[in-house]
């Protein structure tokens, strides 16, 4: 399954709605959402939550470790492939080419993803900001999602209290 | 001692890598800044492998990653640290309520972290162009695969097949 998150919807429908009827479509658009709402890997998550409702903690470990299984063969096979070519000329032409499409696509996320979250002045503030801050000073990325999100929560908080 | 830390990083990363697969970038990127486990170099060449092999792209990134510090073994820890956290907090709200919804706080939470996060992207993306960008040539061949990308959304191994045989022609 190519692309991840999102572009899986759509065979996550056929599979667990049409073909098995493990859920309803109102069902799994509910899981997607949540899905996006808790940490980790949204194609990750939906399988949990699916082997969960189905047969609790042991649906929800066969359903994860059947996501995640096909990506551990696939990706050790190509890394040890690829290890064994990696000094080829060749290839090293390919990489030089491949890492400038990996640079024109983490900018083409980053414009995908401003479009559709920041549309607010505040969050334009707020991503300009971060991004100023992270040229200048070396935070782990952990750290600042905690400072981030909790600031967030607290300036939510005050809204709530003063503000209505 | 290294299969620790490789625990303790990938779980980090999947606690808090919030939004998806390419969230993971910046987290690796500060891993290469602290251990010696892959470069900046070898991190843009795993993201394109990740973008280009079939499954969860985050998933990929952390077997990758992992194979790369540890091999098999590493590959395992990295990819099962990534999922515990988010599968132990999926298991307790599905066991605490029957209908989850969002509570007011964890969307607060979520859509401050949103725009930092996607600065934490364009952030880890900056390096990555300054090791891959050096000539004229190859930052003509950067932004007319851009522009590209912007007007016919193609999946991404469109795109990386195609850089590849125009750095074999090319010989960049």
């Amino acid at each position: 399954m190519f692309g991840g998150g999102a572009a899986m919807l759509p065979i996550l429908k056929a599979e667990i709605v049409d073909k098995r009827r493990y859920a309803t479509a109102d069902e799994l658009v509910d899981l997607y959402s949540i899905s996006q709402c808790t940490p980790g890997i949204i194609a990750v998550n939906i399988a949990t939550f699916i082997g969960h409702k189905l047969r609790g903690i042991s649906g929800a470990v066969v359903a994860t470790l059947g996501v995640i299984t096909p990506a551990i063969f696939i990706i050790i096979a190509v890394a040890s492939i690829l290890s064994q070519f990696m000094d080829n000329r060749y290839v090293i032409y390919a990489f030089s080419g491949i890492r400038l499409a990996v640079v024109a696509l983490i900018i083409n996320v980053v414009i995908d993803l401003a479009r559709n979250n920041i549309k607010h002045w505040g969050k334009t503030l707020v991503f300009v900001g971060t991004f100023i801050f992270l040229l200048f000073v070396k935070i782990s990325p952990a750290l600042l999602v905690i400072i981030m999100g909790t600031g967030a929560v607290a300036l939510g908080e005050l809204q709530r209290r003063y503000f209505k | 001692m290294t299969h620790l830390l490789l625990f303790i990083e990938f779980f980090k990363i999947g606690l808090f890598a919030i939004g998806g697969g390419l969230v993971t970038i910046p987290f690796l990127f500060n891993l290469t800044e602290k251990y010696d486990w892959f470069s900046r170099l070898e991190l843009t060449n795993m993201i394109a492998i990740a973008e280009s092999t079939p499954g969860p792209i985050g998933v990929n990134m952390a077997t990758y990653a992992g194979f790369n510090t540890e091999g098999i073994i590493g590959a395992l820890i990295a990819t099962f640290a990534l999922v515990l956290p988010s599968f132990i907090i999926i298991v307790i709200i599905s066991r605490l309520m029957d209908k989850y919804s969002c509570n007011i706080r964890v969307k607060d939470f979520l859509s401050g972290v949103r725009p930092a996060v996607i600065a934490l992207i364009l952030w880890a993306g900056v390096p990555l162009a300054q090791i891959s960008l050096t000539s004229e040539l190859n930052i003509l061949i950067f932004a007319a695969i851009l522009a590209a990308m912007r007007l016919w959304k193609k999946s991404p191994i469109f795109y990386i097949i195609l850089s590849a045989i125009t750095g074999i022609v090319l010989k960049l």
